[in-house]
């Protein structure tokens, strides 16, 4: 840029600011709804918000976010939601690693087929099968429970896909290292194929963390109670309650406070998220 | 490839067990479940039909020829057609907006992406408000544009659609960004440096060498969007709830309909088996173009 004549560098300037202008429009505009659930949230009830005019008010307040929390239990909501995340992932983690070390290390009868079999989960995902799952949870006698919001989750086709690609960039070399010096399955586990594939696990726990936390549609048929309820289905739950009507403040409070948990996470977080989401594309 | 040749243990067989014990409950004993139950009769609503009966292909006969179901499946589509290809071209406008080299680039990639951490639900309930008749901000922006028609959206039967399709495109737009942004960065510098030498202009580069050279990312991207379409219903329970009279109504939500509210076993199977299929087709299709475009 140095080189080039005035006349150019400064219409490569002019050039620049507007696409830095249409660019900062363009996000400005993306990020509205959420800023204005922001605002909205710490608006007190007693300035009504017709017209829009929630940007301009007297005072802001927790009120929303006390009361949201009194009308609904958000805090057995919240629990629940953290349970059922934390037993996907603690199971996760175990299934993925094993199957994925078993496909890659290990050369057995019926490898492909049974690799096919599993990556079937990646064809037809479980949210379509809703219906006969549903009987299948009912007959195993598990309606209503936080387990059988979890446990269709359990095996990953996709993890274990993707343990067996990162166990496969493992150097070949000290595999066969391990191998002489009689290492067990475990050990060469453990000491060998573990520590290069960590930062894949972590992708992996990410989006497992991110995709279960903001699941709808399966916890809310599969639960009747609060005692199973996340916050997903807690929140529409909410929403209907009669007594809510049109209090878009409260509204917002309870959809900001169902968010916020993987949402202050994603902002500390931000690069190893957009990566992990990168690299796991498929949920 | 492989690293060990141990033939005749059975460890390997134990350590794919656990994953393949809850695939075969969870996906192939439900898949296989779904297309059995499709050909029988079971609605437990009704006591004289309360245990299955054969009814050979009735479920599917009654399915194609329900002008209910015909909606449903023409709203699927209408809503698949309309959200991938604007996500994409706007996930594609994104990414190439934030790999700029100018000032407030990580704030605005923070912006476009944001929505895709939120869950659905939430998305929907702030929306709920900006779509509101008279006073949601939605309408005040449309209005100040010169917009003069229905403010109704989500209990408008012409709108009703359209409502959810904007919050999914809002959501889902900045997920497909970060594919796109991935592939530009690992794009080779010199072509572009050859196409600024003969002169190329900003358009040119990313019609002619960028969005060609990105054509894998873009077949990726609409996998995983047609088969995020399918499944996507949460918006629909949070603003419309189908309708108005079934006209929001997609695949999967009427499915949740004919289960939970109708308590139609063997209708919902038959439209199990219908979106099985479907899901089936996108997948070997694309699968089928993405090798033939690597020849």
């Amino acid at each position: 840029m140095l080189l080039s004549k005035d006349g150019h560098q400064r219409r490569w300037n002019t050039k620049k600011i507007f696409s830095t202008l249409i660019t900062w429009t363009i996000a400005l505009l993306w990020a509205v709804p959420v800023f204005w659930a922001l605002v909205a949230s710490f608006r007190p009830a007693s300035e009504p918000m017709g017209r829009g005019d929630v940007w301009f008010g007297t005072m802001l307040t927790l009120d929303n976010y006390i009361k949201a929390w009194s009308l609904a239990p958000f805090d057995l909501y919240f629990l629940n939601t953290v349970i059922i995340v934390s037993m996907i992932l603690g199971v996760q983690l175990i299934t993925i690693t094993l199957a994925g070390f078993a496909f890659a290390h290990y050369d057995f009868r019926g490898r492909k087929i049974l690799l096919f079999i599993i990556l079937l989960q990646l064809m037809i995902p479980t949210t379509a099968l809703l219906v006969p799952n549903f009987s299948t949870i009912r007959f195993l006698n598990l309606y209503d429970t936080r387990l059988a919001i979890a446990i269709p989750y359990f095996g990953s086709a996709f993890g274990a896909f993707l343990m067996r690609q990162a166990f496969l960039e493992v150097p070949h070399d000290l595999v066969d290292a391990g191998t002489i010096d009689g290492a067990s399955w475990w050990q060469l586990l453990r000491h060998i194929y573990l520590p290069p594939t960590i930062p894949v696990l972590v992708a992996f726990g990410i989006s497992s963390v991110a995709w279960h936390w903001n699941e709808f549609l399966w916890p809310l048929i599969i639960t009747k109670s609060d005692a199973a309820r996340p916050l997903t289905a807690g929140l529409v739950r909410f929403t209907q309650l009669g007594e809510i009507g049109a209090q878009w403040s409260l509204l917002s409070a309870a959809t900001l406070l169902v968010a916020a948990p993987l949402f202050i996470a994603f902002l500390v977080f931000q690069r190893r998220f957009i990566e992990s989401f990168v690299h796991s594309g498929l949920k | 490839m492989q690293r060990s040749q141990t033939r005749k243990s059975s460890l390997p067989y134990l350590l794919i067990l656990p994953t393949l014990f809850f695939v075969a409950i969870f996906t192939i004993w439900p898949t296989i479940n779904s297309f059995y139950m499709s050909f029988f009769r079971q609605r437990l609503n009704l006591a004289r039909f309360r245990d299955p009966t054969f009814v050979g292909i009735e479920n599917f006969a009654n399915l194609f020829s329900d002008p209910r179901f015909i909606q449903v499946l023409k709203n699927t589509i209408i809503y698949v057609l309309g959200t991938v290809p604007l996500a994409i071209f706007l996930a594609f406008l994104f990414a190439f907006l934030v790999n700029q080299r100018i000032r407030g680039v990580g704030l605005s990639r923070l912006s476009f992406f944001h929505p895709s951490i939120l869950p659905m639900v939430s998305a929907a309930t702030i929306w709920m408000f900006f779509l509101t008749p008279d006073y949601g901000i939605f309408n005040e922006a449309l209005n100040f544009l010169g917009y003069r028609g229905p403010q109704n959206w989500t209990a408008n039967p012409d709108l009703a659609l359209i409502s959810i399709m904007i919050v999914a495109l809002w959501k889902n737009a900045g997920y497909y960004m970060i594919f796109y942004l991935a592939g530009m960065q690992n794009l080779p510098t010199e072509v572009f440096e050859a196409a600024t030498l003969d002169g190329a202009s900003t358009w040119q580069k990313l019609r002619y060498v960028t969005f060609p050279l990105l054509r894998g990312t873009t077949l990726f991207i609409t996998t995983i969007a047609i088969i995020g379409a399918f499944q996507t219903v949460d918006q629909i329970f949070v603003l419309t709830q189908g309708g108005p009279s079934g006209a929001s109504t997609t695949l999967l939500y009427y499915l949740w309909q004919v289960r939970f509210e109708f308590q139609d076993v063997g209708k919902a199977s038959a439209i199990t088996v219908v979106l099985i299929v479907l899901l089936l087709l996108f997948t070997v299709t694309n699968f089928v173009l993405s090798e033939r475009g690597e020849d």
